[in-house]
């Protein structure tokens, strides 16, 4: 009995206790149920975002630059399909064995099969290798046909930046290439938007505009699993090609200065002179942009680094070259303008000019005897300016040739290669060099020798300034958003005023006095290329279409000694590198001027030998196309 | 009159499988259903190593479960020293011979499975101390003797189980065994005395912890210590369980463990998977499952003449319900890392075994619940 009422109290004590636990037990669980509710329904946004954080990879794919193309729309950069070959390595059977098929198919060196055993040991299984990174059409079919025993293997055909006009128009658009790590880092744009196998570019324009030219990454994204690999494909986001560019220049010009300066070394530059557009601009000799696009051999690059002609070189914009009497015109416009000389100030020429011991000699040796303006400049006679420079002095000439442009980066920023030259004044040399100017410095300076310093560029402009009436233009390259026609131009020019785009103001941009002075240096510049006697007479044309204006120039590159002087030695019997640059500054029709060049030939011997017979058959093209060009300029607008 | 007696004792099999307790035999049917379709998942919707292994331990223990059940809960009572014995020689045989994997050393090569005594350690000990207050006068549960006696039967195995090392475990058989000698009539005041030596000692404790263990402690006080390393799984298993949401990303959609961001999803993080595709409510329900199961177990030990099942029943329900606590705990953030399975859902042959032994248990008590034991 004792023992049953003991079992009876325990079963209480028991179900007692139990009662209790039973309690904790569901105030438990309603815990957990509120940790769930928390975690599934209050937070389930944060958490949902964070397992597509997990889950969801983007991978972004090359943007598809922007094609740039000439005045007349036709594609100068363009882009252009190319077939590739990728090896995915976990997807591959025998590794050396593939290599091996690989190797004799598309005859890879021995350097290349290496690279990708590297590439293999760093990526991660499922990354592709690029084996190829532009295969022939050949190659491609080859490799299709084999493909049931190249495992693994994955043809791709991708899209790749191409020069259609290879050489033509290098020195302005540059090249596109593998960028470094430094220009990652450098742009932002590029830095968002990067990945490998991306071209950015690594010269001219194609760097100058990159972020327009760019263009945006497709964006695929796949769902990956915890290691990273891609599992499926979730979406396919398309990118937009970069903005297209359209350019001042006529490609046929463009290709004929390239043939016309055929394996010489020089530039050639077309402007025309009321909008200022750069019709052509070619640095001679060119390479092919299309060989860096995929690493250019080793072999390739020396050839074109150690050509003496050095194609590396922009000389259009970064050449500096003294400008030798196409100077001239200037000369005569400051000393004109600050009245030091008239049309009938006359000079008399025996073929030098002795000053304080020194003997100045004028290029022809039996001199010109009394020359005025027009014949001095006519037959470029040295003596008539040396006399006019020292009656100017050089720091008259100085604000003279600065307004011109001169010692002034013609085109600003567009291009970081540019040079800005050098037109000196008596502070540049106490500034500079230290030393207080000499007389004689001014006179070698008035006939564009000494200090001066002037890329063909700038002459041009100079040219195109003197031809227009004596306006400031604004040379460009980059057709901008509201285009301005070549009458509008002439119109805001010959009242006075010119239309800047940029600040949409009409500025105030004459750069003479008196107007009367720039036609008597036309009229001079006239006679020296279209009368008898005249230094380009034998390149004239006569029909008044074509008929232009111009002044030849021959640039010493090394001082003259009184032995060579006495041999007068043809140009063929003097070595290369000391032979006279040749320059012609020229501009046409006559009759209502259009367009301005300027020729350099270096070391091409005399200006009107070497320089101006080229510009007799570049004006024909040039006004040829007038027509065209003038319909052409409504073309679609394109904002940059 | 005697006669009749024995007669009543000796239930026919008829009866036996009539007194079965239906509710509870259903409720852990849909369990075992419910874990075979989520490890289906977790071997990424294919028919796998897991869901296969898992299948075929559920067709050899819930038969195994029926047969204990038929077995009389007399059978047992008396039998529970024994048990709790040979339980023991094997947590000893385990650490001296025992296999090694990733560091602890707790298994048994038995051919057919590995077995992991220690789990049958969470059953025996509720028999042992069972019997143990079933046969103790109530007078005198709070004597000296007596509590040396039951804490020692509770350290014992503990030592064996820490020793190898298996924290989450020890703290589990630690808390069935406490739990009977709360149910047993131990005084209040020895349990708020210990619980407040042990808040003291905690420090003391942690000193004495392995490395990875203060770690996952560091990690589970703040998981972004380390994202990638120690707080990843706990950092993964929220965000799976937070993305389900109200209805669940859907059975085999759950990107988480689909993907491989959730480890351990077999076993210890198998809810961790079971909400993220099924959701709250999924969630919800499978706590309302196992909330049926443990009320049973309740209930069938509130039905009990003999005090052995009723503090077997009140006591396995309780450590059924500490399993899934302490283990929702752990993937829900609330808790540190300690190695603790989800009973029935997770892979494991030991741990189902020893479930499965325990319903077997419950449901004998029940088939015999009008029996006495002297």
């Amino acid at each position: 009995m004792l023992k049953s009422n003991s079992g009876i109290r325990k079963t209480d004590v028991i179900n007692r206790r139990m009662f209790i636990i039973g309690a904790a037990k569901v105030v438990i669980f309603v815990g957990i149920v509120a940790r769930l509710f928390s975690l599934q329904i209050n937070e389930n946004k944060k958490y949902l975002t964070l397992s597509d954080k997990n889950r969801i990879r983007e991978w972004k794919l090359p943007p598809t630059r922007g094609n740039i193309v000439d005045y007349f729309g036709n594609i100068i950069a363009g882009n252009l399909k190319v077939y590739q070959l990728h090896i995915i390595p976990e997807q591959v059977e025998n590794f050396n064995y593939l290599l091996v098929r690989l190797k004799n198919l598309l005859n890879l060196s021995d350097k290349r099969i290496a690279r990708i055993n590297k590439l293999k040991a760093e990526l991660k299984p499922w990354d592709s290798i690029i084996v190829s990174e532009n295969l022939t059409w050949g190659q491609f079919v080859k490799i299709n046909n084999y493909l049931y025993d190249l495992v693994g293997v994955k043809p791709v055909m991708t899209i790749s930046r191409n020069y259609p006009f290879n050489d033509v128009y290098t020195h302005v658009l540059g090249y596109v290439s593998q960028p470094n790590e430094q220009e990652i880092l450098e742009n932002e744009t590029i830095q968002e938007r990067f990945v490998p196998g991306m071209k950015i570019g690594k010269l001219g324009l194609e760097k100058r505009l990159e972020n327009h030219l760019i263009g945006t990454n497709a964006i695929q994204r796949y769902e990956v699993n915890a290691y990273g690999k891609r599992i499926n494909q979730l979406e396919h986001q398309k990118g937009k090609q970069g903005s297209k560019i359209r350019l001042t220049v006529d490609t046929e010009i463009q290709k004929a200065c390239g043939e016309l300066l055929n394996e010489k070394a020089g530039s050639i530059s077309v402007m025309d002179i009321y909008t200022g557009d750069i019709i052509a601009m070619y640095s001679s000799p060119s390479y092919n942009p299309n060989l860096f696009l995929f690493g250019i051999s080793q072999e390739e690059w020396q050839l074109i680094r150690n050509n003496p002609l050095k194609p590396l070189i922009n000389k259009t914009l970064s050449g500096l070259y003294s400008p030798g009497s196409t100077i001239k015109p200037i000369v005569a416009l400051s000393a004109l303008e600050n009245k030091v000389i008239d049309t009938k100030f006359k000079v008399k020429c025996t073929g030098k000019m002795e000053l304080y011991g020194q003997t100045f000699h004028c290029w022809k040796e039996k001199g010109h005897g009394w020359v005025s303006l027009k014949n001095a400049m006519k037959q470029s006679c040295d003596t008539y300016f040396y006399e006019v420079a020292r009656l100017l002095g050089v720091d008259r000439l100085n604000i003279t040739a600065e307004k011109f442009g001169l010692g002034k980066k013609v085109l600003g920023d567009i291009f970081d290669i540019e040079k800005k030259g050098l037109f000196p004044n008596t502070k540049w040399k106490k500034n500079n060099l230290g030393k207080g100017w000499v007389l004689g410095e001014t006179l070698i300076t008035g006939i564009g020798q000494g200090y001066v310093q002037t890329t063909p560029l700038q002459l041009c402009m100079m040219t195109a300034q003197i031809a227009n009436g004596g306006f400031v233009v604004k040379p460009k390259i980059i057709v901008d958003s509201n285009p301005i026609s070549y009458e509008d131009a002439k119109q805001s020019m010959e009242s006075g005023l010119l239309f800047d785009t940029d600040s949409e103001e009409l500025l105030d941009k004459k750069l003479f006095i008196n107007q009367k002075n720039i036609k008597i240096v036309q009229e001079a510049m006239f006679a020296s290329t279209n009368e008898r006697f005249g230094t380009s007479y034998k390149s004239r044309i006569d029909d008044p279409k074509y008929q232009f204006a111009g002044k030849t120039g021959t640039a010493q590159v090394k001082r003259i000694s009184k032995r060579e002087r006495e041999l007068d030695l043809e140009l063929e019997q003097i070595p290369y590198k000391d032979r006279d640059h040749a320059l012609y500054v020229a501009y046409g029709p006559y009759v209502n001027p259009r367009y301005a060049l300027s020729i350099i030939v270096e070391h091409g011997g005399s200006g009107s030998k070497a320089a101006a017979p080229i510009a007799k058959k570049l004006f024909k093209l040039i006004i040829d196309r007038h027509d065209l060009r003038n319909k052409q300029s409504n073309f679609e607008r394109i904002t940059v | 009159m005697f006669q009749h007696d024995r007669l009543s004792n000796e239930i026919t099999l008829f009866q036996k499988i009539k007194n079965l307790d239906y509710i509870l035999l259903i409720s852990v049917i849909l369990l075992s259903a419910l874990s075979v379709f989520v490890m289906y998942s977790t071997d990424g919707g294919e028919i796998l190593f897991h869901t296969k292994n898992h299948f075929v331990k559920l067709a050899v223990f819930f038969p195994l479960m029926i047969f204990v059940a038929f077995f009389n809960i007399k059978f047992w009572h008396n039998f529970s020293y024994i048990i709790y014995f040979i339980v023991i020689l094997l947590l000893i045989y385990v650490s001296f011979f025992g296999l090694k994997s990733s560091g602890s050393q707790r298994w048994m090569d038995l051919y057919l499975f590995v077995l992991q005594p220690s789990e049958l350690m969470k059953i025996a000990i509720i028999m042992c101390l069972a019997k143990y207050f079933h046969r103790i006068k109530i007078e005198n549960v709070n004597s000296f003797t007596s509590i040396t006696i039951v804490l020692s039967i509770i350290i014992i195995p503990i030592i064996f189980v820490i020793a190898q090392p298996d924290l989450g475990t020890s703290i589990l058989i630690a808390l069935s065994g406490l739990i009977i000698l709360w149910l047993g009539g131990m005084k209040i005041k020895y349990f708020i005395y210990s619980f407040i030596t042990f808040l003291i000692s905690l420090p003391f404790i942690i000193s004495f912890l392995k490395p990875y263990q203060k770690l996952r402690i560091l990690t589970f006080l703040n998981p972004d210590r380390d994202p990638l390393g120690a707080g990843y799984q706990i950092i993964q298993s929220k965000i799976a369980i937070g993305s389900g949401g109200l209805n669940g990303k859907g059975f085999l959609k759950g990107t988480q463990s689909y993907l491989d961001f959730l480890p351990e999803k077999h076993t210890d993080f198998i809810f961790t998977l079971f909400s993220e595709e099924f959701g709250f409510i999924g969630s919800v329900g499978l706590l309302i499952l196992y909330s049926i199961i443990i009320f049973r177990i309740v209930r069938i030990g509130a039905i009990s003449r003999s005090n052995f099942a009723r503090l077997f029943c009140f006591g396995y329900a309780f450590a059924i319900f500490i399993y899934i606590v302490v283990n929702l705990s752990m993937v829900l953030g609330l808790l540190p890392i300690v190695g603790s399975p989800l009973p029935i859902m997770s892979y494991g042959g030991s741990s189902m075994l020893a479930t499965m032994i325990g319903f077997g248990i419950v449901l004998s008590a029940k088939i015999n619940h009008k029996q006495m034991i002297a």
